[in-house]
């Protein structure tokens, strides 16, 4: 790494004939800070390339004083030279570089930026970028000593719908913020406009991520409900199939790591088999060896499988450590798509979503269209009748019950990607799923679907009025109230079902 | 003429009852004091202040293990919110134990220490009057036999049972603790209650006021035996274990399961409620973490492992599950989930009845 005196700069800007003066590039020396500051947002206004060199080499801490000292930075004088430096990459040949500025021009921006920010504006040829520009010039110009800016300013970031320009231009709508009659009436009316986009978006917010929530649900609750449906018992266990599935993507991940480097980004697709199988093949042992003995005893299932689900627990700690384990979205995972200002879609919750959609129609081809899927809706319907006309009841519970498990694991892989992977993940989805399956009836695909995406919009809304806590007790006492009209779920079997 | 109340009480319990239970009240309220006050700490025979905190915190958890055992091996309902009654009880009484600390906490403050630490200026309204030791007495029972019976109301009125059940009063429970741990429901958050000084202006730490305490646990212990035994003999427990066996038979033959079930629950809350006011002065804290989901399956498994549908059972799983957690959680803190996790899963498959079962069977044998 070079370091750069700046007496070699006095050189270059007077050997390329540039119009940056050396006399600047001297005050970046000062003393004071205000001097400091002052020689930056002049240097930045050239434009010029060097002028970027010389800030890019401030910043770094490679420039040196002519004493031979380093030029101390505090983090006002920092803030300043980050946005001078963002500024001047706006005449960067590259769009990419030029975008990747502006957006950090969005939040921050000084007065002192304006002129820079002009120049910028006139000679950007790519609209987007122009836009975002326009913005940031507007907030410079906001605390413009001239009216008629400020009132073009406000009325400009009444266009831009964001948080930012909501705090930004809430102190102009009050007298103690600006003096103006004329201002601050376009403040009040780019307000308005603000905040009702803001709200448009926060809603669309709030139904994406309840639909994301709820398609955890589902793929939590898919097999549960499978189970449940044809044996009766609840597995306690259950949550824990969920991090089988999800130490399996962790295993793979490590295993794509150390083996595959160049195709770490399809380990979540490796994943999705691996997780299966895992989490099936630790289902069937548990049907095998202790579910089935508790036949007909639903009580005592649920105790046992719940000591099973903490003997997987404590397994996993001892295997995997009691911290969290590490889990990196591979790239197209990660990132996301702005819709509209102030609404971003990650790319893993919407591939979360697309997955349990995905999921969900696997299931129903399998219940619907095979041999297998008739079989577990005869049992569900009616055990002894299904064994009657030749169904190997015993071999179905086993299967079924993999089958659940299994989805459980594919859970468990969407799970990884978006929260924590530890030994007590799955203990808080038990309840949760087991709801799903309470409100959306036995039996029942759809039921559990409508129930799953229904629970899951309905609370992110209570979340954001109400708070997580009494959106989790209102979503209780609303399941109580709902078994107290329809015991049987939002969709009922029709038939006659007599209680043993 | 029906025979009085007292009579069918004392011939509820059968005369080798009444004599253990003597043997009982001597060793509770005569030696094991003797030994812990009396005798002293060099000679082999003192009973030190860590058994006689762990023995009265057993039977506490004896306590709530026969009331769970009254709703499910006597009802066939599985609770898993016994939990929730437990700490309610226990915060009750907590609060007045907070209250005696007066002044003598941290800020020097009438309020106790977490309210002034969230800069509240004035008790909440539903503190009022905690600091009365007979209303704390009276809260902890009332407030989880309310909370039982509003809910128990609407979940046995649309005859919710079986898992549903199970699984709604876990979710009851979860919400509960959630809003316990918030510091804002003035329930002083994830510290809960803790750092006691006095119970009615006595040292809290006093040996003799362990004592007492101990023996308060074994006397609300015997009499929740008694009680429970003149319950589960009496018409009322046996359309109660009707309702058990055939719910829909006991509702053709003109009983409505509701209140039975109502009653047996409520009781079973109250009797948590005050198990908890008598634990919390003994551990010194409540937090929220005594709701969480995991605490209350625990109980069940007490009640499991003692052997379901008889009283002294319950008293025996509590006590073997407990004293094991203290030897694990001591010498092999890494197995102890595995032990619990396998008494889970063994007693469901190889001891349905639970260790009194066993020794039914082998008396029979015999």
């Amino acid at each position: 790494m070079s370091r750069f005196f700046i007496a070699f700069f006095c050189w270059l800007t007077f050997s390329a004939h540039a119009s940056i003066d050396p006399a600047l590039v001297k005050q970046l020396a000062a003393e004071e800070s205000d001097d400091k500051i002052a020689a930056i947002l002049k240097i930045a206004e050239t434009a010029e390339p060097e002028a970027l060199t010389i800030l890019q080499s401030l910043a770094d801490g490679t420039l040196i004083a002519p004493d031979g000292s380093e030029i101390m930075l505090n983090n006002r004088i920092r803030g300043v030279l980050a946005n001078a430096i963002a500024g001047l990459r706006l005449f960067d040949g590259d769009a990419k570089v030029r975008r990747a500025a502006a957006q950090e021009l969005q939040t921050n921006v000084s007065l002192e930026m304006a002129p820079l920010l002009g120049k910028a504006i006139a000679q950007e040829g790519n609209d987007k970028i122009k836009a975002l520009l326009v913005a940031a010039y507007a907030q410079a110009n906001l605390s413009s000593p001239d009216v008629a800016q400020r009132l073009a300013a406000v009325q400009v970031l009444g266009e831009y719908a964001s948080r930012n320009t909501r705090s930004l231009l809430l102190p102009l709508a009050k007298e103690e913020g600006e003096a103006d009659a004329a201002v601050r009436a376009a403040a009040i009316q780019s307000l308005k406009v603000v905040e009702s986009r803001l709200a448009v978006g926060e809603t669309l917010g709030r139904v994406f991520s309840g639909l994301s929530l709820g398609s955890i649900l589902l793929l939590a609750a898919l097999g549960l409900a499978i189970t449940y449906g044809v044996m009766g018992v609840i597995n306690m266990a259950h949550g824990e199939l969920l991090m089988v599935g999800a130490y399996a993507t962790y295993l793979v991940q490590s295993l794509f790591r150390s083996h595959f480097p160049a195709w770490i980004d399809a380990y979540v697709l490796a994943a999705l088999p691996v997780a299966f199988f895992a989490a099936a093949a630790v289902g069937i042992v548990l049907e095998r060896t202790v579910i089935r003995r508790l036949y007909g005893r639903p009580l005592e299932t649920l105790l046992a499988t719940w000591g099973l689900s903490l003997i997987l627990i404590q397994a996993a700690r001892v295997l995997f450590g009691a911290q969290n384990v590490e889990l990196a979205n591979p790239e197209w995972m990660s990132g996301g798509v702005e819709l509209m200002a102030g609404l971003v879609l990650p790319w893993n919750r919407i591939a979360i979503i697309g997955f349990s959609l995905f999921v969900l129609l696997l299931v129903w081809l399998l219940m619907n269209k095979t041999r297998l899927g008739m079989f577990v809706r005869a049992v569900t319907q009616n055990r002894p009748m299904a064994g009657c006309v030749g169904v190997h009841t015993a071999k179905i519970d086993t299967l079924a019950f993999g089958l659940g498990a299994g989805i459980a694991g594919l859970g468990g892989v969407a799970l990884s990607q978006i929260a924590n992977v530890g030994p007590d993940m799955g203990q808080g989805y038990i309840v949760d799923s087991f709801m799903v399956v309470v409100l959306g009836g036995v039996g029942q695909l759809a039921g559990a679907v409508w129930a799953a995406l229904g629970l899951g919009v309905f609370t992110k809304f209570l979340e954001g009025w109400a708070g997580a806590v009494i959106a989790k007790i209102v979503v209780l006492v609303f399941i109580i109230i709902f078994i107290q009209k329809r015991p049987q779920g939002l969709f009922a079997l029709k038939g006659r079902f007599v209680e043993s | 003429m029906r025979t009085p109340l007292t009579i069918r009480f004392l011939q509820a319990t059968p005369k080798s009852g009444w004599v253990a239970l003597v043997l009982c009240a001597v060793l509770a309220f005569v030696v094991m004091p003797l030994l812990h006050l009396a005798v002293p700490p060099e000679s082999p025979f003192h009973v030190s202040t860590y058994v006689i905190t762990l023995a009265g915190k057993i039977m506490c958890y004896a306590i709530v293990a026969v009331a769970m055992d009254l709703i499910w091996g006597y009802a066939g309902i599985l609770s898993l919110g016994h939990g929730l009654f437990f700490a309610l009880g226990g915060y009750a009484f907590g609060m007045y134990l907070m209250r005696q600390i007066g002044r003598d906490g941290s800020y020097q403050s009438d309020l106790p220490d977490f309210m002034v630490f969230l800069d509240w200026k004035e008790l909440p309204w539903y503190w009022t009057g905690s600091d009365s030791f007979l209303w704390a007495l009276f809260l902890a029972v009332a407030l989880p036999g309310l909370v039982a019976f509003i809910f128990g109301f609407f979940a046995f009125r649309s005859r919710i049972k079986g898992v549903y059940f199970s699984i709604i009063t876990q979710a009851l429970t979860f919400a509960a603790m959630l809003l316990f741990f918030r510091n804002e429901t003035g329930f002083g958050g994830n510290n809960g209650f803790t750092d006691f000084k006095r119970i009615l202006g006595y040292s809290i730490t006093s040996p003799e006021m362990r004592v007492i305490l101990f023996s308060l646990s074994a006397a609300l212990l015997m009499a929740t035996l008694l009680v429970g035994r003149y319950l589960v003999v009496s018409k009322f427990g046996r359309v109660l274990a009707a309702i058990r066996d055939a719910e829909s038979r006991t509702m053709f033959l003109g009983y409505n399961p509701l209140w039975y079930k109502l009653a047996i629950w409520t009781f079973s809350a109250m009797l948590c409620g005050l198990a908890g006011a008598l634990y919390v002065p003994q551990v010194g804290i409540i937090n929220p973490s005594e709701m969480s989901a995991a605490n209350s399956i625990e109980i069940a498994i007490w009640a499991a492992v003692g052997g379901r549908g008889t009283l002294i059972g319950p008293v025996i799983g509590a006590a073997i599950v407990n004293l094991s957690k203290s030897f694990f959680t001591q010498a092999f803190p890494d197995y102890w989930l595995f032990f619990l996790g396998a008494l889970f899963v063994g007693v469901t498959l190889w001891l349905p009845d639970g260790v009194a079962g066993l020794w039914r069977k082998w008396r029979n044998r015999a």
